[in-house]
């Protein structure tokens, strides 16, 4: 059973990320593009606590915490920089 | 549907596929939206709730194999939580400010001003009573 719901999740976030892809490379802003990324940050922090399922290892969360603070870290600095000019004043 | 399937299991395999679920349609729509302050919806709302039930769903399953509750997936999820509308922000405060630098507005047009009477509050300089302020430091 789970590994059915596995399979489907990763197939459905694998498609997320193709879109996130997509979007990041259209364009047209940059502020479409920094969004692209914080998504994509968003889509492989939940590829990898699927992959702590399926490892059923329950050590992956760090690496999920980590991602998610430096992803949301970076989306600031990028939004920052665009803002002021500069990234820490 | 085998006998063997516990009720534990059932649940955090259907809070998986909800979550990926969600994930995907927050970015389709991600893909599928007119202008950025439309499109800044799915990725913020659905793609962050979708990965809290991941998270939740996890939670539950590893109680079914290891016989423990685990705490660091809920501590991923508040992380988030608190992150997704700050990061919003910022991106639409980057787009409202390079509208009005001359960028092409795009098929949506330019966002509406707000009813207040005023305009936007980024574009403001710090006034007093505003965080902004050190007119009297």
């Amino acid at each position: 059973m789970i590994e059915w719901a596995l399979g489907i999740a990763f197939t459905a976030l694998g498609l997320a990320l193709a879109m996130n892809l997509w979007r990041l490379f259209k364009g047209p802003d940059v502020a479409d593009r920094i969004l692209a990324l914080d998504t994509m940050v968003i889509n492989a922090i939940g590829i990898i606590v699927l992959g702590g399922i399926a490892d059923g290892s329950g050590t992956s969360f760090e690496a999920a915490m980590l991602l998610a603070l430096v992803g949301f870290v970076g989306t600031v600095a990028y939004c920052k920089f665009l803002l002021r000019g500069d990234i820490i004043e | 549907m085998s006998a063997s399937v516990s009720l534990a299991e059932l649940a955090a395999s259907a809070l998986i596929v909800l979550g990926a679920g969600f994930a995907l349609i927050g970015s389709w729509g991600l893909v599928r939206l007119p202008s950025l302050m439309e499109r800044l919806h799915g990725p913020t709302k659905a793609s962050t709730l979708g990965l809290g039930a991941m998270l939740v769903g996890s939670i539950v399953w590893f109680q079914l194999v290891k016989g423990e509750w685990t705490t660091h997936e809920l501590l991923v999820s508040l992380f988030l939580f608190i992150t997704a509308p700050v990061t919003a922000n910022m991106i639409a405060k980057v787009h409202l400010h390079r509208l009005r630098l001359g960028q092409e507005p795009g098929p949506a047009g330019s966002p509406a001003v707000p009813g207040t009477g005023g305009d936007w509050a980024t574009y403001e300089s710090p006034h007093e009573g505003s965080p902004g302020c050190f007119k009297e430091d």
